[in-house]
């Protein structure tokens, strides 16, 4: 990788000061995209603010109607915390499921969610469980949150603080591996929510999107048999060497029908 | 250049680096540990795992200077005073190694994977070393020998 | 049995090194003062360069040295060679293009060498090479091997016309012609053999450096076979004497193959670290193993198989195209010809074959050996289109197969492609396989399957390989340009304890046991008081190295021929020190005793007379140190049946391998712990052949797609089974340990096996490798069995 200078944040607000300083700066939190893809020299920061070891930033904190969760908190906290499991069995569930045991250990969902790749699987969890993002600037509503490919509503000096994802009735989320990165394909997450069933997309298309489709058909009944005959369209889903646009779009109805019937 | 200090391997260690030196760098360019091995350049293969306070991480994919403080094992500090841990003596009775390069990695995954889970099944198992790639023993017998060490680390 | 002895499951010597960190892979080795290389590579698959401007490189932050093509070309570095010489059809040999290590004029794949640079860090060494301004004048690539045989194609080399590397072929064309014209039925049938990165685990390195005091060169590299590395770069590359060069292939993490061959780093980081004066090292990126490791496989094939009536085979018709890729690397012209088209009588009495083999230039990397080197591609044809035959004739799987066995009783059993098999018992592997497999229940649990929404499919492989690398008489007939002996020393140490030199090579195969099994039973020594010495041409004799599963059969042979030489001269000694005739000495189990008495001395007693020998027999040399070289009477044919069971999610075409059979006949067993580590070691290669590995460069680009282990789909604990693995037992009958090599068994018979399993339970004749999630969910959805996908 090119060289940087390391700065080391001692709370967010040390974090958005240094972030400002320099237009070329990048924030560290788990690092598990960041330093792939500067090993790969496809990005040049001058700085690189390491926000990894803000107290405020981490921890878990559940109650009747929701889980917050601080952007520092690593994927592998999510996935084996008893309240979380016992709330949002789904999120648990999808957290367990990031890259593998060792990425878990260091990613982070608040580093998972600013970089918004196409293919992880965290946005699935933000988007159908219809969470708010809290940066040290505002909230931003899930639906407002999501861009485009690798695009996001953060500008440059926000740093996201944690995200509170409100207690669905039901929620499932099953996930299509690519069979060598291990990235979502199709990640499909369904939740029935106060406000309405969502269905939430990552891996198949350039940004996660819900189907909306799918959710007027679980809308009237929350079961696997409502999406049946229920194909998303392969219109704008990507398409490469490991699956098709067409074979994603199926998957989706598959994924979406496994992820309702394990919500239950 | 920046300085970072860290325990390893039950020894303080501290040293002046560049700014980008990955961990594995650290451990095996400037401390001279080069039982963690680089079999990858995309955090894929887990030649590289060593624990940081306790816990699996790729050590290609962090910094030397976000491990500042922290207490770092590897896989030369994993057996003590001359015995193996139950996990390599599992590895060596059950053959669950042939070129030797993964098993570095494999072994401490492999020990943090029966920490979390002290009675796994084979898919758990499985599952749980999905960030370890290896070419030569097509995973059965390191199933095997995780099955082995759990079993003798429950005592 | 001891429980160290010929047959033990002995646990490995080596691994308590490669257990706690203490390894010595080339990587892990450091010389004083050394610098950095890093290899500047073409970004494009074919390109005339115009120009190479590397001022700023040179003035960057650490640098020592940059080179390119054109200061190699000066120092008449020369072209890396190829070491077999096929002769076409029209007996002309085949077309070895000039392969300079750096590139001269044009890049011909993604990933060629185009400048090296070398610095104080790893990381200066990187950044400079960006400072490197080349001009390129980029050309259209030919990709495929079909595109590239076609009339018209782009010429990836001007001196080979219409890219054909050799046009070849074996067997009897006029008598397979008249098979089929007897046939009652034929069975044809297109496929590809899949092109296959190895990835080995370790990424290739190496650590060159010339010592100006003794004049001499030292080249630490990741390599499979040392001393031929070495006569390579002395002889035909760098024109050195061979007394001054030391090659050590120190611990090397997995080989496959990929590590055979002379590569152009380490010829390049020899030649340089005389001129800078340094050592330099160089470890390979594993993007950059992805780009110029040796790739392998890449075969399009046309088969037909003549049957009779009764499902007897007549006579099997095959052509292929076999991608050599854009320059012939160390062994690449053999892979497809001596290795594959003659394995193609497979364990069947077909008595009529022909193959006609294209090798054809394609801008791709380099194609080689990879685990079973033209083998599983024999298999894959063979195995595939016997499937496809039961399937059309309606004869059972198993039964067209046993109709068609080599019998037990013809052995020695000449095939009409050139091999001669030793030993074999075909049917004992297949029953034994069909009952551990429970192939009679078969059917019981596909309907239990179906009942879960899951398509289950069963599906054989019977393989041949031949192996043991073999008679140099034969290989140098069919143009070989090595020998293809091996060598092994035994070296008693005075106090008894035993230093075993041999010529192989382990990376992960278990020398290090193995061979001290052999001596410890042999020579009653104990296994603790032996070494294996391996991989460093100053320490050991010319010795050939590790591929086409040859250590046992070959190297294990040489060290128990230089056993026996111990033997025969401790009698001597004994018989000294007993006051007997040589010949009333009778050795065994570490002692030398005098028929019918108790008389006796030990092996340790003889050792320390031999080196102290104040009361010795007259004329007879000191020391007990004996070195034997064995060259082989035939190559070894291992064989056996591979039964794979598969269950397809057909709404996702996931399909989970559920249960895998291996019996394999090995001849005898030394290690059986060793064997079967190797046997799962190479089914999982041939799973990931089957259903997840396939190297893809984009067709018209030439850019390589499955450039890193994002996209190149490396079998995972989590993509595999676990296996039940059997042997059956006929003793290499021309060897003196009666071994036949395990280490590609697996690798070949695996991908037909599970292939045959996918589509028996997709209900088709034929799916390409690797059976990828979308082309099952595909074929589920159109196929006979379509209701289930939707």
């Amino acid at each position: 990788m090119y060289n940087f200078t390391y700065h080391r944040a001692s709370s967010v607000s040390d974090a958005a000061k240094l972030l400002g300083q320099d237009a070329e700066s990048k924030i560290l939190a788990g690092g598990q995209t960041l330093l792939p893809t500067l090993k790969q020299r496809l990005a040049q920061p001058s700085h690189v603010v390491d926000i990894g070891g803000i107290g405020e930033l981490q921890g878990i904190k559940v109650s009747a109607d929701k889980v917050v969760i601080g952007a520092g908190t690593r994927h592998a906290a999510v996935a084996m915390s008893a309240e979380v499991a016992r709330a949002i069995p789904a999120l648990a569930k999808l957290a367990g499921g990031i890259g593998d045991p060792q990425v878990r250990n260091m990613g982070t969902i608040g580093g998972s969610l600013a970089n918004n790749d196409p293919a992880a699987d965290y946005p699935a969890a933000v988007l159908g469980l219809g969470a708010t993002v809290h940066t040290n600037k505002r909230a931003i509503a899930a639906d407002d949150f999501f861009k485009g490919m690798f695009e996001t509503a953060l500008d440059d000096q926000e740093i996201i603080t944690s995200v509170e994802f409100p207690v669905p009735q039901k929620a499932g989320y099953m996930k299509f591996p690519n069979p060598a990165s291990r990235y979502a394909m199709v990640g499909v997450m369904v939740a029935q929510t106060k406000a309405g069933v969502r269905v939430a997309v990552t891996g198949a298309g350039p940004s996660v999107f819900r189907w909306q489709d799918a959710e007027k058909a679980l809308a009237s009944k929350f079961a696997a048999a409502a999406l049946d005959g229920l194909a998303a369209k392969a219109d704008g889903l990507n398409s490469d060497m490991h699956g098709s646009a067409e074979y994603r779009a199926h998957l989706i109805g598959v994924m979406a029908r496994r992820a309702v019937a394990e919500a239950g | 250049m920046p300085t970072v200090s860290m325990t390893v391997n039950g020894k303080s260690v501290s040293r002046d680096i560049e700014d980008r030196t990955l961990l594995v760098e650290f451990l095996r360019d400037h401390l001279g540990l080069t039982g963690t091995h680089v079999g990858c350049d995309t955090s894929q293969c887990g030649a590289c795992v060593v624990h940081i306070d306790g816990k699996s991480v790729k050590s290609c994919t962090m910094l030397a200077v976000q491990a500042e403080g922290v207490t770092v094992t590897t896989i030369e500090g994993l057996a003590t005073d001359g015995k193996l841990h139950p996990m390599q003596e599992a590895f060596r009775e059950h053959h669950g190694l042939q070129c030797g390069f993964c098993t570095p990695g494999m072994v401490m995954s492999a020990v943090d994977l029966v920490k979390r889970h002290p009675n796994p099944s084979e898919e758990t198992i499985r599952h749980g070393l999905e960030g370890n790639i290896c070419r030569c023993t097509g995973y059965h017998n390191i199933v095997r020998a995780v099955q082995a060490a759990a079993t003798n680390m429950r005592g | 049995m001891s429980d160290t002895g010929i047959g033990a499951a002995v646990r490995r010597k080596e691994d308590f090194r490669f257990l706690t960190g203490k390894g010595h892979y080339t990587d892990d080795i450091n010389r004083p003062g050394q610098a950095y290389a890093y290899f500047l590579r073409s970004p494009h698959a074919f390109a005339r360069i115009r120009k190479i401007d590397t001022a700023a490189a040179k003035a960057a932050p650490g640098v020592i040295a940059v080179y390119t093509g054109a200061d190699t070309n000066a120092a008449k570095v020369g072209s890396l060679p190829c070491g077999w010489v096929v002769t076409g059809k029209s007996g002309e040999p085949h077309k070895a293009p000039a392969h300079p290590p750096l590139a001269v004029d044009t890049v011909r794949y993604v990933g060629d060498h185009v400048a090296v640079v070398i610095a104080e860090s790893r990381a200066q060494a990187k950044d400079a090479a960006e400072k490197i301004a080349v001009d390129y004048d980029v050309l259209k690539p030919v990709i495929s091997v079909t595109d590239a045989a076609k009339p018209g194609a782009p010429q990836v080399h001007a001196d080979v016309p219409g890219n054909i590397c050799y046009d070849w072929e074996i067997g009897d064309k006029a008598a397979t012609d008249a098979a089929f014209a007897k046939a009652t039925h034929v069975t044809k049938l297109d496929l590809v053999n899949n092109r296959l990165i190895p990835n080995a685990m370790e990424p290739r390195a190496a650590i060159c450096e010339y010592d100006s005091g003794v004049d001499s060169y030292t080249c630490f590299v990741t390599n499979q076979n040392p001393h031929v590395l070495k006569l390579i770069l002395c002889a035909f590359v760098l024109g050195l004497s061979e007394s001054k060069l030391r090659v050590v292939a120190p611990d090397v993490g997995g080989g496959f193959g990929s590590k055979i061959y002379c590569y152009a780093e380490e010829t390049v980081l020899l030649w340089a670290s005389k001129h800078v004066g340094r050592p330099i090292k160089w470890a390979a990126e594993r993007s950059e193993s992805f780009l110029s490791d040796a790739h392998g496989r890449d075969h399009v094939t046309h088969a037909e198989l003549a049957l009779d009536k009764d499902g007897k085979f007549l006579g099997f018709r095959v052509a292929t195209l076999a991608n050599v890729g854009s320059y012939l690397s160390t062994f690449a012209t053999a892979v497809p010809s001596y290795l594959y088209a003659t394995l193609l009588a497979g364990q069947y009495t077909t008595p009529a074959i022909h193959a006609e083999v294209k090798t054809v230039f394609t801008n791709t990397a380099p194609v080689d050996a990879y685990r079973g080197a033209g083998r599983p591609e024999a298999t894959y044809v063979l195995e595939r289109i016997v499937e496809v035959a039961a399937r059309e004739t309606g004869i059972d799987r198993a039964e067209i197969r046993r109709r068609n066995f080599v019998p037990p009783d013809a052995f020695p059993y000449q095939t009409p492609v050139a091999l001669a098999y030793d030993s074999g018992n075909y049917a004992a592997a297949l029953d034994l396989a069909l009952k551990h497999a429970d192939y009679k229940g078969f059917a019981a649990r596909k309907v239990e399957a179906e009942k879960r929404g899951r398509l289950r499919g069963i599906g054989l492989s019977c393989y041949i390989e031949a192996c043991g690398i073999a008679p140099s008489a034969v290989v140098g007939a069919l143009g070989a340009g090595v020998g293809l002996w091996e060598s092994g020393q035994v070296r008693f140490n005075p106090t008894g304890s035993v230093t075993i030199h041999t010529g192989a090579h382990s990376h992960g195969q278990g020398h290090e046991t193995t061979f001290a099994q052999l001596v410890s039973d042999t020579l009653g020594v104990p296994i603790e008081n032996i070494e294996v010495v391996h991989g460093d041409t100053d320490k050991v004799p010319f010795g050939m190295g590790t591929y086409g599963s040859r250590s046992l059969a070959v190297g294990g042979s040489a060290i128990m021929r230089a056993c026996d030489k111990i033997i025969t001269k401790g009698k001597k000694i004994a018989a000294h020190l007993m006051e007997a005739a040589v010949e009333d000495v009778e050795f065994s189990k570490g002692v030398f005793k005098v028929s019918g008495t108790d008389k006796n001395v030990s092996m340790q007693q003889v050792a320390f007379t031999a080196y102290v020998p104040h009361n010795y027999p007259e004329g007879l040399e000191p020391g007990l140190d004996e070195t034997a070289f064995y060259d082989p009477l035939n190559f070894t044919f291992p064989a056996g049946t591979h039964v794979a069971q598969a269950e397809i999610d057909p709404q996702t075409g996931v399909t989970e391998v559920v249960n895998w059979v291996a019996v394999d006949d090995f001849g005898n067993v030394i290690n059986p712990l060793i064997v079967e580590g190797q046997v799962h070691g190479g089914i999982a290669q041939g799973i990931g052949q089957a259903l997840l590995e396939g190297c893809v460069y984009d067709p018209e680009s030439g850019q390589l797609l499955t450039g890193s282990f994002m996209d190149y789909c490396m079998p995972r604990a989590d993509d595999l089974p676990s296996f039940k693995v059997d042997t059956t037992k006929t003793p290499c009958p021309h060897n003196p340990l009666g071994v036949k090599g395990c280490g590609e068994a697996g690798a070949i018979a695996a991908p037909p096996a599970l292939i045959n399993a996918v589509t028996d339970a997709l209900g088709i004749m034929h799916m390409e490798m690797p059976a990828t999630r979308e082309k099952v969910w595909r074929a589920a959805r159109s196929g006979p069995l379509k209701r289930a996908a939707e």
